[in-house]
């Protein structure tokens, strides 16, 4: 009885807080608030050529026509990997939902999803990114440069995204200009 | 452009180092006129605060001259005088339209704010000269410095208003007089205030100024006690007197209404507790040493209020839980809202409510900073506070 009630009983928390999460890809989810109308983070998000702005390894996005990119990305030792991202849910205002292309080294869905905030605070923006790791050697170096610590680098565009947002630029403290120090 | 930077414990040096530039469109340059060596600079000086590195400038208490402005800062002006407050708010986040500016989401860099985000559940805001955890900004006590969010943090200062006058808007004012608030000062209420170093001081003031009966004041270098004492405190030197035995006599067995912790991290003291967080300190066991604020704790009234300015970085041992929750008392804490004091207080400079100035015993050029920190550090009953003047 109690076994069936602990895998009946629905949990209110998203699946990508899980502690042990059954199944082969890796899922990232985060949530940010961003203090803005949903409309305008759609747009921006939805003209896919400002994504660099806010994404640090995106070099550039060739957008090809209405649901196809082509993406170039900074790989490890100033290495690039491309390929091609296909739009396959938009819904404007709300969604985006991308897939890669099958050729692609590293296969890779994901969706931006953004909704009223409860209290008038803005949007909750949630990114939902799922990773395939490549099953033979090829496309090892990039498969790593995703794995190594793929929440830290989307937690990082997400607050990149609601700086830019927010405030219309994007936090640094880089040196030396941004940030002057002694050698 | 030459800066104060630190290079390791208790190893500062001014160094040249590159010119700051405008490089976000919010950003200002300010020439600085005036920079002070503040308190929580010392828990930096004696290593206290992870995530330094070396060649990091320091400083995150100055004023000066608007030299250059980004395109997108309608607000400020070449030539304006400003005092800029330490801690950076983008003015546009839901903390920040909540005038909680210290808990901005925006102006700690999305690399660095991962870190406080492990330590402290989210990430934490910006700051001027303080750690590679509020972001690595490159601090003030230098001679120039670049701004972010320009348009939302300095505060232009009218003309007839000397330097040191307005100087400590930028941090030690606003600080103590939110610690007074958060006491939630009721009138006939007492005041108990731990650290009569510079916060410490004003939070007697601003006790005052918002309607305390009384304030008791403890420390227990002379100099200081006798600065508490023209503010209108009563002091109680804790190496005289048994502290809460005296607080509860003062107060007639009734205790002090509301405590203030304007001690921080590197509580002095022989007590056995601080005897053993300073040795666990020494070998890398600890970082904080609490021994005021589990004083202030246990001496606080039942139904009583706790604040606490003083600054704390990590974990603590031995924290009196049991006072806190079966007394039933009230604790307010954090870094300080800047932004949202500094007019009013400002209004109060300027109407001769608040003076600040008998604070300064030392004025040192730039070049001299590393002697003040030494100073500052070491001869605490003399040295109340140095001001540095890099032009």
């Amino acid at each position: 009885m109690s076994d069936k009630i602990s895998h009946t009983m629905a949990d209110d928390a998203p699946i990508s807080t899980a502690k042990h999460p059954n199944m082969d890809a890796m899922l990232i989810g985060r949530t940010v608030t961003i203090n803005r109308p949903r409309e305008d983070l759609y747009a921006y998000w939805r003209d896919l050529r400002n994504l660099p702005n806010f994404m640090e390894n995106v070099r550039a996005i060739r957008v090809i026509d209405d649901r196809l990119s082509r993406w170039t990305v900074a790989a490890p030792a100033g290495q690039t990997v491309e390929w091609d991202s296909i739009i396959v849910e938009d819904e404007p205002g709300r969604l985006i939902a991308w897939k890669s292309s099958q050729d692609a080294d590293i296969l890779n869905s994901g969706r931006i999803e953004f909704r009223d905030s409860p209290a008038g605070r803005g949007t909750e923006v949630t990114a939902t990114i799922l990773y395939d790791p490549p099953a033979g050697a090829a496309g090892k170096l990039v498969a790593k440069l995703f794995q190594k610590e793929p929440n830290i680098q989307a937690r990082r565009e997400l607050r990149r995204f609601k700086q830019l947002m927010e405030t219309g630029e994007v936090s640094t403290a880089k040196p030396p200009h941004a940030a002057p120090r002694a050698e | 452009m030459r800066a104060l930077t630190w290079h390791g414990k208790q190893d500062v040096r001014v160094d040249s180092v590159p010119d700051p530039e405008i490089v976000n469109p919010r950003d200002a340059i300010i020439k600085i006129t005036s920079t002070a060596i503040c308190g929580s600079d010392l828990h930096l000086y004696d290593g206290y605060i992870p995530t330094m590195k070396s060649g990091d400038i320091l400083g995150h208490e100055f004023m000066g001259e608007v030299v250059e402005v980004g395109r997108g800062n309608e607000k400020l002006a070449k030539g304006d005088r400003v005092v800029v407050p330490f801690v950076i708010a983008c003015g546009h986040c839901f903390f920040c339209e909540k005038q909680q500016f210290a808990a901005c989401d925006n102006s700690n860099p999305a690399e660095t704010a991962d870190m406080s985000e492990i330590l402290y559940g989210y990430p934490m805001t910006g700051a001027f000269g303080y750690s590679h955890l509020t972001g690595g900004y490159a601090g003030g006590q230098a001679e120039y410095v670049r701004v972010p969010y320009s348009d939302v943090g300095p505060i232009v200062i009218p003309d007839g208003l000397e330097d040191e006058k307005v100087l400590f808007l930028s941090d030690i004012l606003p600080t103590g007089w939110m610690a007074a608030v958060n006491c939630d000062i009721e009138p006939g209420d007492t005041v108990a205030v731990w650290g009569c170093g510079p916060v410490g001081l004003f939070a007697i003031q601003s006790a005052f100024v918002l309607g305390a009966s009384r304030v008791i004041a403890i420390d227990h270098y002379p100099r200081r006690l006798e600065l508490a004492k023209q503010l209108g405190a009563e002091v109680v030197n804790y190496q005289e007197v048994r502290v809460h035995e005296a607080l509860v006599e003062m107060t007639g067995g009734i205790g002090p209404d509301a405590c203030i912790d304007a001690v921080g991290l590197e509580s002095h003291g022989m007590s056995i507790d601080n005897v053993l967080d300073l040795a666990k300190a020494k070998v890398g066991l600890a970082t904080d040493r609490p021994a005021a604020l589990r004083q202030v704790i246990v001496a606080c009234r039942k139904g009583g209020r706790v604040s606490i300015p003083g600054v704390y970085g990590g974990m603590a041992d031995k924290f009196p839980i049991g006072a806190l929750m079966e007394k039933g008392l009230t604790i307010k804490s954090g870094q300080t809202h800047v932004q949202k004091f500094m007019p009013q207080l400002l209004e109060m400079i300027g109407g001769g409510k608040l003076d600040t100035t008998f604070l300064i015993s030392h004025r040192l050029p730039l070049e001299k900073a590393p002697e003040g920190y030494k100073m500052f550090k070491e001869q605490q009953n003399e040295v109340t506070k140095v001001v540095l003047k890099p032009h």
